[in-house]
């Protein structure tokens, strides 16, 4: 072979970013080809943490697969127990209280700012700054104590029931929340001046992994990646349920595609979910939390049904397939991360290998919900 | 988008899927309503018993049912219905299978979704049969179908004819079974 | 006989001197880390935590030391010491005080520049030794990054030598006077650049000795932790302790060239400890940078050097020589 042909004969070796990796958010083991520097072809590999919840969605019976939905997005469970109660409500026709109505929507915004938090700091510890993580801890613990105090789980929630909540809340909960809000709202300003205009940090998120609108629809993306990209489309306002149409919220929207604009958009959306919080406080009326005459013995029409809920990374939805018996004919559950990650085979290609992995961390994948 | 057009569209195909000698009875639950006396009485039977659906579009309640347009088409005309959806915009969110052992049949449902500002939300359905589970694949047109039918392929064996990669995701590489079958025996 | 009788002191003094800092620096260092982030670093071993790097050391002379089956035997075992070597050597030079010195040399500077590029070496030495893809990728970028960086931090040097006249590292302590105005990082008579020649210097010695946000050779995160991913026990302890040699040389070094060494800064007492007080304040910057920053990306490392540091540096010594020559 001439000399010149040899030189162009790109030489290409195959990495393994394995399961267990400190920038993998959990066990994504991922195959890459690499040309240098440069990765050439990336294949995510799922299944190591898959423990079949769909199967397991077939043969327990409705009120036996709560345990489940806060197993799946374990940042992220209240998304997840709001999109259960409310498709088996929306199956049988029941009516959720008002007060359990506006205790979802606050807890649900909790653990969004919890969700946030914890995918900040470990994206820009992802990064190589290990401070803010425990700065993002210090403010997470404090939320994760008080929904502790009032569901009884630090992480993985199971709270909702079939027309309301299980638990109502006291005003230690209430205080407790409004004596977070004030400590909180000025920190974001302090994570912005800190983290966010720091030289090195802009030029490690400007402009990488750009992934355009189109692309986040051929792959169904939703949730802060695609709000990044420019498109406004938040299950809370096109598909509204629970009492969010009665709540005044922004939803931040960027248009420039790059993970700084996903970055922007999780760090503004916690600024409104406290917004949110500090609602539907004093919007809280007094009341049930659990609606009356729920069966014990759910059997839901025959039929198919769909509920869609906007969890910490994206469309959260659910399909079931219901016979009218007391377990459901087949429970799929579609979540946002699958479909976020999917897109990451096509969108590295030709990127640095750092600036892939930021651009994993910018998607914010939490694996367990990837793998159900 | 244009939801009239979408409806349209999807009615056109469905009806062109139907077999020959059966009456056409593509029509919203509106003009059902307004069906004589006989026809009425003939619906009502037809409801109480398990009568498998016919090919066409019916609109479904979405606060009842979680989707506005529910389309069953053949499994050859998915590609078609595929084409129109993402030429009106719409994005595909999941794919699900479901194994009615019954009545010997796989079902593939694809979930459709507009994400930009009007809500509508399109379920299309193809039945195949359970012997011989082949769908083409729509991977072509939507990236993430790819992912979606893979993991249907394995937790069920529906085949989806043209898919560059068939392997195994979520399960281990040896696993020879479909654990999602209802007649699964671990 | 008194050559001897001083030469074993030397010798104690700064084994002792050496130990004590590589131990001590990493408690410093993690104390420091939980201070800035709002928690406390080691507090449980000893008053404040002060044992713990004496744990830290029997934990890891008492790991098995494994060597993986692909690696090179002979590069893998000898990478850990020959990292430290160099590192160790320097102190050889450095004047600690006006006659506590361990020997003058009168090329002294250029020793230092010398044995700092044999531990870029020894990094590739460990990185390819190791057998790993990630160790290999991690060791070369650390060369790039080693070779890039020397080259301002050199031209920089140059710039004190012709003010001093003289590479003797003792000789341009005591050509700063005592007053701090007076020391050459103020000495805006030699050259208006000199503070940031300074600034330059120290970022040259942030990215020499492999420290955030140069720290792309051991990135966790990306590379799980880069060239030592193979190392265990007192191997891997081998490479933090050069670590921590090299940190103090970086910043003994830039304290003689720019901030006056023994000197004291309003002329009363100079001696060792003004030294020693300017040298770890230096350190603490380093600590304090290191736990606030993020990692650069290879690219943007490479192009600061290339780009900016290494065009302004030779502005500078233009400059510097301008200024000698007019005034």
């Amino acid at each position: 072979m001439s000399t010149l042909a040899q030189s162009q004969l790109r030489e290409t070796f195959e990495l393994n970013i394995g399961p267990q990796h400190p920038a993998t958010h959990g066990v994504l083991r991922i195959k890459v080809v690499m040309d240098g520097e440069y990765i050439d072809r990336a294949e995510p590999i799922l299944g190591y943490i898959h423990r079949m919840h769909e199967k397991m969605g077939e043969n327990r019976t409705w009120n036996q697969f709560w345990p489940n939905m806060g197993r799946l997005d374990y940042l992220s469970a209240i998304a997840y127990n709001h999109c259960y109660a409310g498709l088996v409500e929306r199956a049988m026709g029941i009516v959720v209280p008002e007060r359990a109505e506006y205790i979802r929507v606050i807890t649900a915004e909790l653990n969004r700012i919890q969700s946030h938090l914890l995918g900040f700091g470990a994206y820009i510890m992802d990064l190589g700054g290990f401070t803010p993580l425990m700065y993002a801890m210090d403010e997470r613990e404090q939320i994760l104590d008080l929904l502790e105090s009032v569901t009884g789980s630090r992480l993985t929630y199971c709270y909702f029931r079939f027309g309301g909540v299980y638990n109502d809340i006291d005003d230690d909960f209430i205080t407790g929340t409004r004596a977070f809000l004030k400590r909180f709202r000025p920190q974001i300003p302090m994570y912005h001046k800190l983290v966010t205009g720091n030289v090195i940090l802009m030029d490690r998120l400007i402009g990488v992994g750009p992934v355009s609108a189109e692309l986040c629809r051929k792959y169904g993306a939703t949730g802060p990646v695609l709000r990044g990209s420019g498109v406004n489309y938040d299950i809370r306002r096109n598909e509204p349920y629970s009492v969010y149409p009665e709540l005044d919220f922004d939803i931040p929207v960027y248009k420039e595609c790059d993970s700084m604009a996903r970055y922007m958009v999780r760090m503004d959306e916690m600024v409104q979910s406290c917004r949110i919080i500090e609602q539907a406080l004093n919007k809280l009326p007094e009341g049930p939390v659990m609606a009356e005459k729920v069966p014990k013995s759910l059997k839901p029409p025959k039929g198919d049904y769909h509920y869609a809920v906007e969890a910490a990374r994206g469309t959260f939805s659910m399909r079931t397939v219901s016979d009218g018996t007391n377990t459901s004919y087949r429970m799929r559950l579609r979540s946002p991360t699958y479909s976020n990650v999917s897109l990451f085979e096509e969108a590295s290609r030709g990127m640095l290998l750092s600036d892939a992995l930021a651009f994993l961390g910018s998607l914010d994948p939490v694996i367990p919900e990837m793998d159900r | 988008m244009d939801r009239a057009k979408i409806k349209r569209e999807l009615e056109k195909l469905a009806a062109e899927g139907l077999p020959a000698e059966q009456p056409q009875e593509v029509a919203p639950v509106a003009v059902q309503a307004e069906a004589e006396g006989e026809d009425k009485a003939k619906a009502k039977a037809k409801k109480e018993e398990d009568v498998p659906r016919k090919n066409g579009v019916i609109e479904t309640e979405y606060a009842k049912r979680g989707t506005h347009l529910d389309v069953q088409i053949n499994p050859d005309q998915v590609v078609r219905a595929t084409e129109i959806l993402d030429g009106e915009g719409m994005t595909l969110e999941m794919v699900t299978g479901v194994d009615w052992i019954k009545e010997g049949q796989f079902e593939v449902i694809y979930d459709y979704s507009y994400p930009g500002g009007q809500l509508f939300r399109v379920v299309v359905r193809a039945r195949v049969d359970r012997n011989k589970p082949d769908v083409p694949t729509v991977c072509h047109i939507y990236g993430g179908a790819n992912w979606h039918e893979r993991e249907t392929w394995e937790l069920l064996g529906i085949n989806f004819v043209g898919h560059p990669q068939l392997e195994h995701f979520l399960l281990p590489e040896d696993a020879d079974f479909y654990p999602l079958r209802k007649d699964f025996k671990p | 006989m008194n050559e001897l009788i001083r030469l074993l002191a030397y010798m104690l003094g700064l084994a002792a001197f050496l130990g004590l800092n590589l131990a001590y620096l990493g408690w410093v260092e993690r104390k420091g880390a939980g201070h800035i982030q709002r928690r406390t670093g080691p507090k449980d071993v000893g008053p404040y935590g002060l044992l713990q790097p004496l744990a830290d050391g029997l934990k890891l002379m008492s790991k098995q030391l494994l060597i993986p089956a692909n690696a090179d035997r002979p590069l893998y075992m000898c990478a850990p010491i020959l990292i430290m070597v160099p590192a160790v050597l320097l102190f050889v030079a450095i004047p600690f005080g006006e006659h506590l010195v361990p020997r003058e040399f009168n090329f002294g500077l250029i020793m230092m520049f010398a044995f700092a590029s044999v531990g870029g070496l020894s990094i590739l030495i460990g990185g390819w030794g190791s057998g790993n893809k990630y160790s290999l990728i991690a060791g070369t970028r650390a060369v790039s990054q080693n070779v890039a960086y020397e080259i301002p931090m050199l031209i920089t040097a140059i710039n004190i030598v012709m003010i001093t006249g003289s590479m003797d590292l003792n000789e341009i302590v005591r050509q700063q006077g005592s007053y701090f105005w007076q020391w050459n990082v103020f000495r805006l008579d030699k050259s208006i650049l000199m503070p940031v020649s300074f600034l330059v210097f120290f970022i040259c010695s942030l990215a020499e000795t492999n420290r955030t946000p140069f720290d792309l050779g051991e990135c966790e995160g990306e590379l799980v932790a880069g060239y030592h991913t193979e190392y265990g026990g007192m191997g891997f302890g081998l490479f933090m302790m050069a670590e921590y040699a090299n940190l103090v040389i970086g910043c003994s070094l830039t304290t003689i060239l720019f901030l006056g060494g023994w000197q004291c800064p309003f002329g009363l007492f100079p001696g060792p400890h003004w030294f020693l007080i300017k040298m770890y304040f230096l350190i603490w910057c380093f600590v304090w940078i290191r736990w606030t920053y993020p990692r650069t990306t290879f690219w943007g490392l490479l192009n600061l050097s290339w780009k900016y540091l290494i065009p302004f540096s030779l502005v500078n010594l233009l400059l510097t020589a301008l200024f000698i020559k007019v005034f």
